[in-house]
């Protein structure tokens, strides 16, 4: 077996680097397209939602740009969520090793890992991230269709508008700090961010952080 | 502009303060419509035009004598014909003509993200700047009089600006100086309800008791006012608003909100550069990775 695994299937082991594919390349790709939207929706939409963050609205080319681009770039990233979801919404159900996790926060936050439960493919924060992300984008996506000025809009009475542009607004001040939680999460637990670049984890980072699903791998792996 | 930048008090998604040092010594200025006095000529309709440019599509009848069907990026002002049955069954031939209420306290204003789209000038009337507006339509969401009309050509928001440019240089707005009954008089804000008092004394002394000045107060009152025969019942002349006031959804979504969400977001970000600083990053460990070989050969 060669070195190069980033082209492998998930959840394929290879001894020979001490790696496990994490991502496939589709899922990968994926992701840094949701990554690209998600930035300039965000930007966009606080450019419009905090007046001193107006300025960021020259990074679009003026107002007027900013304000037509932003939900077709928005659609793009609903498409691009899905892609990623399709490939790991099977393993975000909440099991009971999980809500022990959660009672456990401050081992979390605290790096002591042995002291918490054997983790699967992912861990209760990764799901509430996830939920919390579906959430979001339903609503977002509900509301910002309604508040399309240029479609649909006129379709509807002025107080679901108002009702909407509220939503819109609180669920994607929801998103931006969930958001900044998976960002720092990937940054703090080191090894993370090469499993959505390259697509693959070390060994060792799978049986620290994640040891039931590096357990089943290798189950699986052996068969 | 004839209006100039000491002249503005309010600034739509501007935080700075705006010039404090002039006012309007003379007072703010109004649009009077007295509705009992208006026949319907729509003559106000077309000065609009005339002294705007606005050319509005020709469209066809539907029914009514509203004509155009409705406000337009093209039509900033519009007669509106209501028949109303009154108690003693008689038919009354309502006419309002409308417009932007110019509201003391605009939710227009409120509502719009684009710094100095919508400005508030220090007699009281509020106008729009298209070269600032970005068409994202949030005037239309906060208005309480559905007045902002966003054109289908360039994607920006229209409606009338009280003539900004005439009262500037001291004229009266188009729609006044055209009304051939003088029903829409045009002065300080303190003469046109000392008038309209007047005329609501005579009305209430021709049987309408009920005659009143529409100027609302849930918008901080408006610098365009009506004459109404019937105050207690403002519904019935087209929909006026009976209370109008810049809806509680839209005053949370453009008020302390706005502050304390970016600043939840910068907390959060310096939460996880905090617990960076002070816990340090969950790196694996050598160690980590012997044991994962280890937990294999035990299996193998």
């Amino acid at each position: 077996m060669t070195t190069q695994t980033s082209g492998q299937p998930v959840d394929t082991p290879n001894p020979a680097a001490g790696e496990i594919v994490r991502y496939n390349a589709g899922t990968r790709v994926a992701h840094w397209i949701l990554v690209l939207c998600f930035l300039l929706v965000a930007l966009s939409g606080l450019a419009m939602f905090y007046p001193p963050l107006y300025w960021l609205s020259n990074l679009f080319g003026g107002g007027d740009i900013m304000r037509a681009v932003h939900p077709w770039i928005g659609l793009v990233m609903v498409v691009a969520f899905l892609a990623v979801a399709s490939q790991v919404y099977m393993h975000m159900r909440i099991e009971q090793r999980d809500r022990q996790w959660l009672r456990q926060t401050n081992d979390v936050v605290a790096n002591r890992e042995e002291k918490l439960p054997d983790v699967g493919r992912y861990n209760a924060g990764q799901k509430l991230v996830f939920f919390s992300v579906i959430t979001c984008a339903t609503v977002l996506l509900l509301t910002g269709l309604e508040i399309w000025r240029a479609y649909f809009t006129a379709y509807f009475p002025v107080e679901l508008t108002r009702f909407a542009s509220l939503l819109h607004a609180f669920f994607a001040f929801v998103l931006i700090l969930t958001i900044i939680v998976h960002i720092y999460a990937a940054i703090w637990v080191r090894g993370s961010v090469r499993a959505m670049t390259r697509g693959t984890v070390t060994y060792g980072w799978a049986w620290r952080h994640h040891r039931a699903w590096f357990r089943d791998v290798m189950r699986n792996a052996s068969k | 502009m004839a209006l100039q930048s000491l002249d503005i008090v309010r600034r739509s998604a501007t935080t700075i303060p705006a010039p404090q040092a002039r006012h309007a010594h003379s007072g703010e200025v109004a649009k009077l419509i007295d509705v009992t006095k208006c026949i319907g000529c729509k003559a106000c309709q077309v000065a609009c035009m005339e002294w705007n440019d606005l050319r509005d599509d020709v469209g066809s009848c539907n029914g009514h004598y509203d004509n155009p069907a409705d406000l337009s990026d093209q039509s900033w002002t519009l007669m509106r014909f209501a028949e109303y049955e009154n108690d003693k069954g008689d038919l009354e031939w309502l006419i309002r003509k409308d417009g932007c209420m110019h509201c003391a306290d605009p939710g227009c204003l409120k509502a719009c993200p684009a710094p100095g789209a919508i400005v508030q000038y220090a007699n009281g009337i509020v106008d729009f700047v298209e070269e600032n507006c970005i068409g994202c339509g949030y005037c239309v969401t906060g208005c309480p009089f559905n007045v902002p009309r966003i054109s289908k050509k360039d994607k920006k928001a229209y409606k009338c600006t009280l003539c900004s440019d005439r009262v500037g240089v001291g004229l009266e707005p188009a729609c006044v100086k055209t009304c051939p009954t003088g029903a829409i008089v045009f002065g300080s804000k303190d003469d046109m309800q000392r008038h309209a008092d007047e005329r609501i004394e005579d009305l209430k002394s021709r049987g309408f008791e009920q005659a009143g000045l529409y100027d609302p107060a849930g918008v901080g009152g408006t610098h365009v006012m009506y004459v109404l025969h019937h105050a207690d019942k403002p519904e019935i002349y087209s929909g006026l608003p009976k209370d109008p006031h810049i809806s509680a959804m839209v005053r949370l979504w453009k008020g302390a909100t706005k502050p304390l969400a970016v600043l939840a977001i910068v907390g959060a970000a310096l939460a996880g550069f905090l617990h960076y600083v002070g816990v340090g990053p969950n790196e694996t460990t050598e160690e980590d990775e012997k044991a994962a070989r280890r937990e294999l050969e035990k299996q193998s």
